[in-house]
């Protein structure tokens, strides 16, 4: 009985403050990102083929974790199968955040262009299943400044 | 020494190739660390300890490949890729490789 209580309390602890932190990542990302959209980043292997470039590789990482709602409910839905809604809001955070983060740094070296951006995304949490998840996302690419 | 992950460079040419180059590191988050990404893991959130950890490994690993590119005399390494993987619980393995180059204009 005890038991259920205390799960039953970290569960909505984790949906009140989960989802609290979960909107303002996501208000704070779209006004980033509307920021960073002149500074386009392409996933094309070819670099330009006019003019000279100076090139640096960038980077950016984020690493997320998982709230106590979010686990909960991925557990249930283990049981079902289908869709795990709360998992894939967390991955589009990671990605995305990771995504601007680069920018913000190519942004500093005034880059005119990212090209060939690579996503990176793994679970450094390790192999256990009880443990709830940690998520990194990386994400990489060459920042190119015309001369 | 020019790092890239574009596999050659406008304007400027490959006078030889040198091979494959690495860098690893691995990496523990340490006890004091644990215990705050297992508050974190309560209410979700970014850790930041953890984004830094990875952060001074994947330097040090790119750190050992440039090491390892300059030891066999290249100026430039092209192509570079980045991978992590969780050993155990606990520890994550950064592995950095590319291709060593000699350009002729490295600037």
């Amino acid at each position: 009985m005890e038991q259920l209580i205390y799960v039953a309390v970290f569960v909505s602890l984790g949906y009140f403050f989960g989802r609290r932190a979960e909107k303002k990542h996501f208000k704070s990302l779209i006004e980033r990102e509307e920021k960073m959209n002149k500074l386009p980043a392409m996933g094309s292997r070819m670099p330009p083929q006019d003019g000279k470039y100076d090139q640096v590789l960038v980077s950016g990482s984020v690493c997320i974790a998982n709230d106590y709602f979010k686990t909960f409910v991925a557990g249930l839905r283990n049981l079902f199968g289908g869709k795990i809604s709360t998992y894939e809001s967390l991955l589009d955070r990671a990605r995305r955040e990771a995504l601007l983060r680069m920018k913000e740094e190519a942004y500093k070296l005034g880059a005119d262009l990212v090209f060939n951006v690579k996503y990176e995304t793994s679970n450094i949490s390790g192999q256990s299943s009880k443990k709830p998840p940690i998520i990194e996302a990386h994400a990489y690419g060459t920042a190119l400044r015309k001369l | 020494m020019l790092i890239s992950n574009l596999e050659f460079m406008t304007g400027k040419k490959v006078t030889k190739h040198l091979g494959l180059v690495q860098g690893s590191s691995v990496r523990a988050k340490h006890a004091g660390r644990d215990i705050m990404s297992g508050i974190k893991n309560m209410f979700g959130g970014e850790l930041t300890a953890y984004t830094e950890l990875l952060q001074e490994s994947r330097e040090e690993a790119t750190e050992r490949m440039i090491e390892q590119a300059q030891a066999i005399g290249a100026n430039a390494v092209l192509n570079v890729r980045f991978s992590t993987s969780s050993i155990t619980a606990g520890a994550a393995e950064i592995y950095v490789y590319g291709t060593a180059v000699i350009l002729d204009d490295p600037s």
